[in-house]
């Protein structure tokens, strides 16, 4: 008879146990060794009542990259981020992160991962050094490396020499700072960071996407929601959520040269209003939009498009001032992804 | 179980209340203003009650029934008038609460040996009051009707038999029925019902609303290392008041303590557990400042206040509410804390209250652990 004398012996066990299971995410990302997998989705949903935030998500995050997450409010990037930190169980379809099964075992995956709730302002009430010291103590920070981490951190916040200051005097973007010192205190291998520069001014945004990379670089993974374009150029990969589904995956490069379903022409005309009215139902153009003071269109071949509807302008009493081809901006992908699916809703309906 | 993750909690915990002056005004200034305003506000005891008389037969008689009157501390004769429409007025006004007629003729019966008949009209707004009050007046009239009788036997030369029948009372415990011993105890519950209910409530719907609670659950800290680490420092807080109350009603107010400090500690303890469960778990529920804070109030504060034999008798309490207040902790601690204070009743003797109030404190500290999770839905 062999009695487990020592305790470590039983996770272990429990570890080979689940593994057959394992091997379905294993499988899903056959293109990649299993080790370098951080984050592994399959099928992931999520239920509130009748109304689906999350439906059916599949994806694969490699380690070191840094994954953004991105789409509208409500499109289900929070939700999913939660499901991923055990925050909120899955109604259907599974996730592990670092190797662990988020529903089945989220206190092992809260080892493994840092995060940034969208709400999260640190306690206000609290000293930069004592929001510090209770995430160190939070996260077992061992006592030797107390100081080391919380001197890095405040290094990296720019906060060295302003530890006695009350967190609520903090501008905006320092905040965020502080905040993600806080998130990263115990050098987890994923952070989690769900719309982290909300608020937060555009030379603090940079400074934190900086931060970002940086650690991306020591092979720290990092999964990022956004809902402003320019930081999604930012990320490794990107993946556009749109009510609660996956609309496209990819390089940011990618997905402009992949995602959009025909060529983009800018124009230039006054009014604008009658302009992008009338041109919804212009011959050869899928779409058209606002973009600042000028109309971004959708068609099928710009060079063939362009002398048309021009005219097609002029006829109408618009006066057309520039009408040339561009390069479509991951703003541009998304509004066309997003109304080709609205568009097909519509039709299913 | 982490000891050191939970002290990062309650330490967090401490400097909240530290930083914030309401939470800082409940945990200091209340519970020294609630036994002021119970020690000298409420008092149950009716004295010099406000007085109008009529005497319409002006006698030497009379004026003797008066004077038992004045003589007497429960009334203070505050006018004497001489019409009947005055004393009306006077009650209807509040300047009186009892009128005393004396008829033209009351010496007279008296001398004919007749009964004489004296009108008392009585403010009963407060039925309570009033029936004390009637009670009184009755107490004085009848010692001067055998002090009569008495003279009136002895100027006759006749043996006084037989001796009226007179009660020697001794009041024990409360030697010198003040109110203020009676209540002053209960007050103690009252305080740790807001520390222990309303105040956690507070700080822990808080960090659901700020959304801090999730960045906590998202960390390695466990459930009930969160629930401890931030119900330890109001324990303390809440045992440090109890010992401000307790000093206070003895040096202060001079209520009398005759049982042990232990047993004042221990049931404290109990019911300070009970407390802050009841706040815990609220607050979980509710998830919101407002409502868990006024839920708390409701289910704490409340029913020590009317229903634990604080102010009010559980023995004169209709049937229903009697079995109601089985159910409620406070009535044990509030119990126990009469017994200490003014019996100094044994421990052992005390097993009806502290068992009941032991079984209250372990399930509500269960519920409150098992109702708490790191999930946010």
């Amino acid at each position: 008879m062999r009695l487990p004398a020592n305790p470590r012996v039983i996770p272990m066990e429990r570890r080979t146990m689940a593994e057959p299971s394992h091997s379905a995410a294993v499988n899903f990302a056959a293109a990649n060794p299993p080790a370098a997998n951080s984050v592994v989705i399959e099928n992931l949903t999520k239920r509130f009542g009748s109304f689906v935030a999350v439906d059916r998500l599949n994806l694969t995050v490699r380690k070191g990259e840094v994954f953004g997450f991105l789409g509208p409010n409500g499109a289900g990037k929070s939700t999913t981020i939660r499901m991923l930190c055990g925050l909120l169980t899955p109604s259907s379809g599974r996730a592990s992160v670092a190797g662990h099964d988020v529903a089945r075992d989220p206190e092992a995956v809260r080892q493994n991962i840092g995060y940034m709730s969208q709400k999260f302002s640190l306690y206000n009430d609290l000293k930069v050094i004592e929001n510090l010291r209770l995430f160190a103590g939070l996260y077992s920070v061992p006592a030797t490396e107390l100081q080391d981490r919380i001197g890095w951190a405040l290094t990296m916040a720019n906060l060295k020499g302003r530890e006695n200051l009350l967190t609520s005097t903090l501008p905006g973007g320092w905040k965020q700072h502080l905040a993600l010192g806080c998130a990263v205190l115990h050098r987890p291998p994923i952070i989690f960071l769900d719309e982290p520069t909300s608020g937060v001014d555009p030379i603090s945004r940079r400074q934190f996407w900086d931060l970002i990379h940086q650690m991306a670089q020591q092979g720290v993974t990092v999964f990022v929601t956004t809902h402003y374009m320019e930081e999604a150029e930012y990320c490794n990969r990107l993946a556009l959520i749109f009510r609660g589904q996956m609309v496209a995956l990819g390089t940011p490069a990618e997905l402009k040269r992949g995602s959009m379903k025909g060529e983009l022409l800018l124009v230039e005309c006054r009014p604008l209003g009658p302009a992008v009215e009338a041109l919804q139902s212009a011959p050869g153009v899928i779409d058209a939009a606002v973009f600042g003071d000028a109309l971004h269109l959708v068609v099928g071949s710009a060079s063939i498009a362009a002398p048309t509807i021009r005219t097609y302008l002029t006829d109408r009493q618009i006066s057309v001032h520039r009408i040339e081809p561009i390069r479509p901006t991951l703003e541009d992908v998304f509004v066309s992804l997003t109304t080709t699916r609205s568009a097909e809703e519509a039709r299913t309906q | 179980m982490s000891l050191s993750r939970m002290l990062a909690v309650a330490r967090k915990e401490v400097l909240h209340i530290l930083r914030d002056s309401r939470s800082l005004i409940i945990v200091v200034i209340m519970p020294v203003t609630l036994m002021l305003l119970f020690g000298y506000g409420v008092n149950l005891d009716l004295k010099s009650l406000p007085l109008y008389v009529y005497d319409q037969d002006g006698s030497q008689q009379s004026q003797d029934l008066l004077k038992q009157f004045q003589a007497s501390q429960y009334f203070h004769i505050v006018c004497v008038v001489d019409r009947y429409p005055a004393v009306t007025r006077a009650l209807d006004d509040g300047s009186a609460k009892m009128g005393i007629v004396i008829p033209w003729n009351f010496s007279q019966q008296l001398g004919s040996g007749s009964p004489a008949r004296v009108q008392a009209l009585v403010d009963a707004t407060d039925d309570n009051t009033a029936n004390i009050l009637i009670g009184y007046a009755q107490a004085v009239v009848q010692g001067y009707s055998s002090d009569i009788q008495i003279g009136w036997l002895q100027r006759h030369g006749e043996p006084v038999e037989p001796a009226p029948i007179g009660v020697e009372t001794r009041t024990w415990y409360n030697e010198d029925l003040e109110s203020s011993a009676f209540i002053i105890p209960g007050v103690l519950a009252l305080v740790m019902s807001v520390i222990g209910a309303f105040l956690t409530s507070l700080t822990i719907a808080r960090e659901w609303e700020r959304g801090s609670m999730e960045q906590l659950i998202s960390t390695p800290v466990t459930a009930i290392e969160i629930m401890l680490g931030k119900l330890t420092p109001y324990f303390v807080i809440g045992m440090f008041d109890v010992a401000v109350c307790a000093f206070i009603a003895i040096g202060w107010f001079h209520v009398p303590f005759r049982g042990s400090y232990m047993t004042l500690a221990v049931s404290s303890a109990l019911f300070m557990v009970v407390v802050l469960s009841l706040g815990f778990f609220i607050s979980v529920l509710a998830r919101n400042q407002f409502a868990a804070s006024q839920i708390a109030l409701l289910v704490t504060f409340l029913p020590a206040f009317l229903l634990s034999g604080f102010l009010f008798s559980i023995d004169q309490m209709p049937i229903v509410l009697q079995w109601i207040t089985r159910i409620l902790p406070a009535r044990y601690y509030v119990s126990v804390l009469k017994e200490i204070f003014l019996k100094g009743t044994p421990t052992t003797m005390l097993a009806a209250d502290l068992l009941p109030l032991a079984v209250f404190s372990l399930l509500l500290a269960a519920v409150a652990t098992r109702s708490f999770h790191k999930r946010l839905q």
